[in-house]
């Protein structure tokens, strides 16, 4: 039985059992006991309509729940008494849960939380893996965002730039355990975008698409960080390229331009240079402008300053490094890489070992403090 | 979310605030209640969706040290009172370094003799996270 299918269909499964009545906390947790009551029966009676089968179990299993609380009784009798609806809307059910899971009023790590067990049918053990926390920790977060959002309507329209930003997070946080959240976001970005016509959903669908098809060429087989510039090109998924660039290229016909295609196609023009060499970094600084401009963030203008020390060499690179807080993170380790183009091994190797110390992940940490050794190796001998 | 250390020291690290008593000259009741606020800080972290792990570690233990091919390892013996040990941990995963910072403050001011905070030192460690990504 294919896990992702099952999981596309949850979001508007639990949209169907709302619609009928259910409120949102109790139609999640039903569809749950659904999916997880279809993981055991679909392989060896799979049904021919998946998806009412999944609607059907889930309401019978509302419907126990609710029958088991006294206090509900009344409510029961009420859905009860009532014909079922005809058949509704399910991708306008299925978006709403889209805003609902990314709703302002909750914070960052609720929203992924919830985003990953309502709209993305992941189960609580799967999302703590994933997470490296304990399984009654997330049922805890995700338990209390439910709680947040029992006085919400359902029915609010959602803001398209908090949902997208929760589903970068998903995709930024890596993987570990038996779910890989890049893909999983990616997933999320695609059914998104098949709902809503918005130049930023494919923004940022296709800034995924190109970072993910780097992955294999990211690491070594020991686990190690190859930078961009030391990549085996031959490693990168050209399919998800391909599909990546077109994605993108659609975004931008629009002329809404936003911070997610400015990304992606900077993404796009690395993915597309066969070597380091090839690169178009004149035109990489152009979109680094846009993206400030756009976003005004601090980390846009250290990366532009790295670009700016490809396109205009070192020297230029390092001017546009002195307008930048020193505080920023990675702020060393671009300098340290600059100062090491401009032929200061000295300067360099301390700044690498000064960027290791803040590095924010092991793999990055042991990356820099290899860069300081390399520059500091031959100098000892 | 980042996960950060909350680490607790038998002795060393800054000078204390209030050198209060070991616990052992403490009542029994204020005992009971320093023990109370540690479990209900643990349970407030658990329904927070903050908990990760928490250890106490018996004060026993020993320095081991690898001594050459073939040989065992040198070990230094049990602890002695004088060095700087660590009573145990709390591991968390919070939304910000602030976060952590002002759980690590209540955690200080767990109640001592008379009830009053024993304003201990906690030293709070970030882990390293996950690779992100996206970091080029």
């Amino acid at each position: 039985m294919n896990g992702a299918l099952l999981r596309d269909l949850v979001p508007a499964v639990i949209g169907v059992l709302v619609r009928r009545g259910a409120d949102f906390t109790s139609a999640e947790d039903a569809v749950q006991d659904a999916v997880v009551e279809a993981v055991r029966v679909w392989p060896d009676d799979p049904p021919r309509d998946p998806k009412g089968w999944l609607v059907t179990v889930a309401w019978h299993k509302f419907l126990d729940t609710a029958r088991a609380d006294a206090c509900r009784r009344r409510r029961e009798v009420r859905l009860e008494g009532e014909p079922m609806p005809g058949p509704v809307a399910a991708v306008d059910d299925t978006l709403q849960l889209y805003f609902l899971c990314a709703h302002p009023c909750l914070t960052p790590a609720s929203s992924v939380a919830l985003t990953l067990r309502a709209v993305g049918g992941l189960t609580t053990r799967q999302i703590a893996q994933a997470y490296l926390v304990p399984e009654p920790t997330m049922a805890q977060r995700i338990s209390r965002a439910k709680r947040t959002l029992s006085g919400v309507r359902f029915d609010q329209p959602g803001d398209v730039a908090t949902v997208l930003r929760v589903l970068y997070l998903v995709f930024n946080e890596g993987y570990s355990g038996d779910v890989d959240l890049a893909a999983e976001a990616i997933r999320l970005t695609r059914h998104l975008a098949s709902m809503i016509n918005h130049a930023e959903v494919g923004g940022l669908l296709a800034l995924m698409l190109l970072h993910h098809a780097r992955r294999p060429a990211r690491t070594g087989p020991d686990g190690r960080l190859v930078p961009l510039a030391e990549q085996d090109r031959g490693r990168w998924r050209s399919h998800l390229i391909a599909e990546g660039v077109q994605v993108v290229q659609a975004a931008l016909a629009r002329d809404r331009l936003g911070e997610f295609q400015a990304q992606a196609a900077i993404a796009a023009l690395h993915a597309d240079a066969r070597t380091v060499d090839e690169t178009d970094w004149v035109q990489i600084v152009e979109w680094y402008d846009e993206l400030v401009r756009l976003t005004d963030s601090p980390v846009a203008r250290l990366n532009r300053a790295v670009a700016v020390g490809e396109a205009d060499g070192p020297r230029a690179g390092l001017a546009a490094l002195a307008e930048l807080d020193p505080a920023l993170p990675r702020h060393a380790a671009v300098a340290a890489y600059l100062h090491e183009r401009d032929g200061d091994p000295v300067a360099a190797a301390r700044l690498y070992t000064e960027a290791a110390r803040s590095a924010p992940s092991r793999s990055e940490r042991d990356h820099l403090t290899r860069q300081a050794a390399r520059l500091n190796a031959p100098r000892q001998t | 979310m980042a996960k950060y250390l909350l680490l607790k020291h038998y002795r060393g690290g800054p000078a204390p605030a209030v050198d209060c008593a070991p616990m052992d000259r403490w009542t029994p009741d204020e005992v009971d209640a320093h023990m109370r606020f540690m479990s209900d800080f643990a349970t407030r972290l658990e329904e927070s969706g903050e908990f990760v792990d928490i250890q106490a570690l018996a004060p026993d233990g020993t320095f081991v040290r690898y001594d050459g091919e073939g040989r065992p390892p040198v070990t230094d013996g049990p602890f002695v009172e004088t060095k700087d040990l660590i009573a145990g941990w709390y591991i968390i995963d919070v939304e910000s370094w602030d976060r952590a910072v002002q759980l690590a403050g209540e955690l200080s001011a767990a109640p001592g003799p008379g009830g009053k905070p024993i304003y201990e030192w906690l030293e709070v460690r970030p882990c390293y996270g996950i690779p992100a990504a996206v970091t080029e």
